[in-house]
């Protein structure tokens, strides 16, 4: 097994179901966090926050794909990632463990999804007793008519 | 650099930390810090510092290339090259300043023999000047050419639709010269190699703006035009003003905050917040200053209005930020003001750069991320374009404010309360001696230029002073006088004139809050009626003809003064009023089949005015034959012109009772007549 075959995943869980985040685009991990309102921002974005020294954009991951807020809002936790040499802080309800799984294992993503979902997923793995749904960081952040990239 | 501003932010941490804790063994250490860091940040300003002549270098050769190319004669002159700058704030004043140079050159002057003809030097001059002003530095670019043809500019403006023609009507020259910094605009008529390629002005423009810069332009035809530009020295730490608004924090740049002014909405303060047609303004010194609410603005009204339930902070003391941006001054209305801090400014997370109302964001003190406002984004977001038509919505609200100024006279009489009257409907005042007072018919009389006057009195208990002059308000019609015997004259004040509750009591129209004071209106109608049961009665201004009483009246005004003043009168005068607030009303009653033998129709009104109405009133069979008479506050010949083009019969002065009486009765005599 060589190691191009294998990669490894953040996971984390909103709403009760299993995310994966590629671990090398995770810069870190916080627990609560004091956010600045952003007035008028897109609603997904849920505000702005300071990492040593860095402003970080906050995104809702729960808006983001279209489920209920949480309702311990206080208790989430943020994963901080970079897009385009912006750091962005997502938004979850909890953090697991670090997985290496064989890329070959990854199954398509099914066509039934919800299309939020199918956005910005890479694909799914079976694991045992549940599923992980695969984020792909760059289309997580792809929101709003891809303002991102402008 | 950012490790300086770095630096100067974790100071500013501390230093907050420190703050909280009195004599404390890090006190000491941290003012040498914060010395040091201060001193290193004004050390590396200075090497950053670069004078503007670096960037004006090329400029000579430029206008050599296109003095030859256009086969003009150009003078180029440049004054305060010395004039220092930071280095990043000049890379990008750089291609904006050469493209206006440019511009002056192509569009602005013009060629020798054109030049002669006007009675000009040969030799065209651009000059360009920069010097320091509070931490701005202001270039300005000038030049003695054929300056901006309004005209031309009007007509492009119409062509690209980017405005009316009725809305180019009411603005100013400067307001018009400014379209040429909107995007996708050009007068010249050839496109050039050089210039007029509609890719301008409004990227000149947007290019200053973003770094915090205003541009401002004043142009006289024939005589050159002057672009003047005002930049901040630097970019990288500000000195910002935090506010709270619906409970969030907001920093707003000190260089576009003009003042700060507490008002209060009730009376408590000094100031306070009126609002004309749910538009706020505030009364600041000379000028009217239009107000925003930052939490409207931001949409965060749910959120303040939660806060204010909880504190009850809102409502009772707001503060006004006063603002400038370009010409345009405007107040943005926060909860609180806390105090001022060096802020650096990041730029915002790129998925936020559509919000032109942030400039930026940053760390405070207190390691809380706070958003930067952007004063030119409030601006654009309040439907007000910031160079453009600003000042055009500034003057509206300002006539509309003085529409509603009415000149009255405040006396008291019968009481210590004050009590006020249309000073357009006194004829005169005069104090007369006691001891000429006569008695006839149980009416008090004085001799007054030659005939009797009737005396009355405001009410059965106000007194006659016992000797001496007694000031009385003489009320004057064609041959009758009357005197309306009041105890003193106080003063003539100039205020906008709201009739807020009516009256029960008879002579008066109802109260007003007058120069802050509640004051009674008089109804002089009241009080002429009853001196002289006829004082309509025989004269020229009577109702026409003998159908006495069946003269219908429909008077249209959106003021309650104005109706609860005119009906009155005109009742007295043998009418039969019917009032209607607003044309719409007036249209309701048209469609409701009422019918009216005249109708006095206001001009000023919102939603309709009263030009659109009488073309309402014209364009259906039903009142099409009724006349219509216009008043008006302030009537110039425009107005008059175009009242007759749209079908006023008439135009009288809002004030002119006279002049209505007569003109009520001739109309309906001719128009009786035509019947």
């Amino acid at each position: 097994m060589s190691n191009s075959d294998v990669q490894e995943y953040v996971t984390v869980t909103i709403a009760g179901q299993l995310f994966g985040i590629p671990v090398l685009q995770v810069h870190d991990v916080l627990g609560s966090i004091q956010l600045t309102n952003i007035p008028l921002a897109p609603n997904e974005v849920a505000g702005a926050l300071n990492l040593r020294g860095r402003i970080v954009t906050c995104i809702d991951v729960r808006k983001r794909l279209g489920l209920p807020s949480s309702e311990e809002e206080s208790q989430r936790m943020s994963v901080v990632v970079e897009h385009h040499g912006e750091p962005y802080a997502l938004l979850i309800d909890n953090v697991g463990e670090v997985l290496s799984l064989k890329t070959d294992q990854l199954e398509m993503n099914p066509a039934t999804l919800d299309h939020r979902w199918r956005e910005v997923s890479s694909g799914i793995y079976r694991m045992e007793g549940k599923l992980l749904v695969i984020l792909q960081i760059d289309r997580l952040l792809d929101f709003a008519g891809s303002s991102v990239a402008a | 650099m950012t490790m300086v501003s770095e630096l100067v932010l974790t100071r500013n941490q501390l230093l907050q930390m420190v703050r909280g804790m009195d004599d404390n063994e890090f006190t000491v250490p941290l003012q040498r810090l914060s010395h040091v860091t201060t001193e290193l940040q004004e050390g590396l300003m200075k090497t950053r510092m670069q004078p503007i002549g670096n960037a004006w270098s090329k400029l000579p050769r430029i206008i050599r290339d296109l003095s030859h190319d256009l086969g003009k004669k150009i003078d180029l002159v440049m004054h305060g090259a010395e004039t220092e700058l930071d280095r990043q704030v000049l890379e990008m004043i750089k291609d904006p300043l050469t493209h206006m140079v440019r511009n002056s050159a192509d569009h602005g002057l013009e060629t020798p023999d054109e030049r002669l003809k006007a009675g000009k030097k040969e030799t065209g001059r651009v000059v360009l000047d920069a010097y320091h002003e509070g931490g701005h530095i202001i270039i300005t670019i000038s030049d003695d050419g054929r300056g901006l043809n309004s005209d031309k500019i009007k007509k492009k403006v119409i062509e690209n639709g980017l405005a009316t023609e009725s809305e180019l009507e009411g603005m100013s020259t400067q307001q018009i010269q400014s379209f040429i910094m909107r995007p996708g605009f050009s007068t010249a008529e050839k496109v050039t190699n050089v210039s007029g390629r509609g890719v301008g002005m409004d990227v000149v423009r947007s290019n200053i703006e973003k770094i915090g810069g205003t541009i401002e332009l004043k142009s006289e035809e024939g005589k050159g035009s002057v672009f003047t530009i005002k930049i901040p020295l630097t970019l990288a730490i500000v000195s910002a003003l935090i506010v709270e608004c619906a409970g969030e924090r907001f920093a707003v740049p000190q260089i576009s905050v003009v003042e700060l002014v507490r008002a209060s909405t009730d009376k408590r303060s000094d100031n306070t917040i009126e609002m004309i047609n749910e538009a706020p303004v505030l009364r600041l010194r000379d000028r009217l200053l239009p107000l925003v609410h930052l939490n409207d603005i931001l949409r965060l009204e749910t959120a303040a209005d939660e806060v204010a339930e909880q504190s009850d902070v809102k409502g009772e003391e707001e503060f006004i930020i006063v603002t400038q941006v370009g010409a345009y001054t405007f107040g943005i209305v926060v909860d609180r003001v806390f105090d001022t801090e060096e802020i650096v400014v990041k730029p915002v997370a790129p998925i936020l750069r559509h919000l032109a109302i942030f400039s930026g964001n940053t760390i405070l003190g207190d390691g809380s991320v706070i958003m930067i406002l952007d004063p030119n984004g409030i601006a654009s977001q309040t439907g007000e374009n910031v160079i453009g038509d600003h000042t055009h919505e500034e003057e509206a609200t300002r006539n509309a404010a003085e529409t509603d100024k009415v000149a009255m006279l405040i006396c008291r009489a019968g009481g210590e309360e004050p009590k006020a009257v249309p000073l357009s409907l006194v004829a005169r005042l005069e104090e007369i001696e006691v001891d000429t007072i006569e008695h006839t018919n149980g009416q008090m009389v004085v001799q007054y230029r030659g005939k009797i006057m009737p005396l009355v009195t405001m009410s059965e208990d106000s007194k006659i002073v016992e000797t001496g002059r007694q000031p009385i308000l003489v009320f004057s019609d064609n041959e009758r006088t009357m005197g309306l015997v009041v105890e003193e004259i106080v003063d003539i004040v100039e205020d906008t004139l709201n009739v807020e509750m009516a009256s029960n009591v008879e002579g008066m129209i109802g109260s007003a809050v007058i120069r802050g004071k509640a004051t009674d209106i008089i109804d002089v109608g009241y009080y002429l009626q009853k001196c002289f049961g006829d004082w309509f009665g025989s004269s020229e201004s009577t109702a026409y003809g003998s159908s006495h009483s069946s003269q219908r009246i429909l008077l249209v005004d959106d003021s309650p003064f104005f109706r609860n003043m005119l009906v009155p009168l005109l009742s007295v005068a043998g009418y039969d009023v019917s009032t209607a607030e607003n044309p719409m009303e007036a249209l309701a009653m048209r469609d409701a089949g009422r019918e009216f033998d005249i109708i006095v129709s206001d001009i000023e009104m919102p939603e309709m005015d009263g030009f659109q109405f009488a073309e309402e009133v014209l364009n259906d069979d039903r009142w099409a034959d009724t006349p219509i008479i216009a008043l008006s506050s302030h009537t110039t010949p425009q107005d008059f012109d175009r009242g007759r083009q749209v079908g006023f019969s008439d135009y009288v002065a809002k004030f002119d009772r006279d002049a209505l009486m007569n003109t009520l009765s001739q109309t309906l005599r001719a128009g009786g007549g035509a019947r």
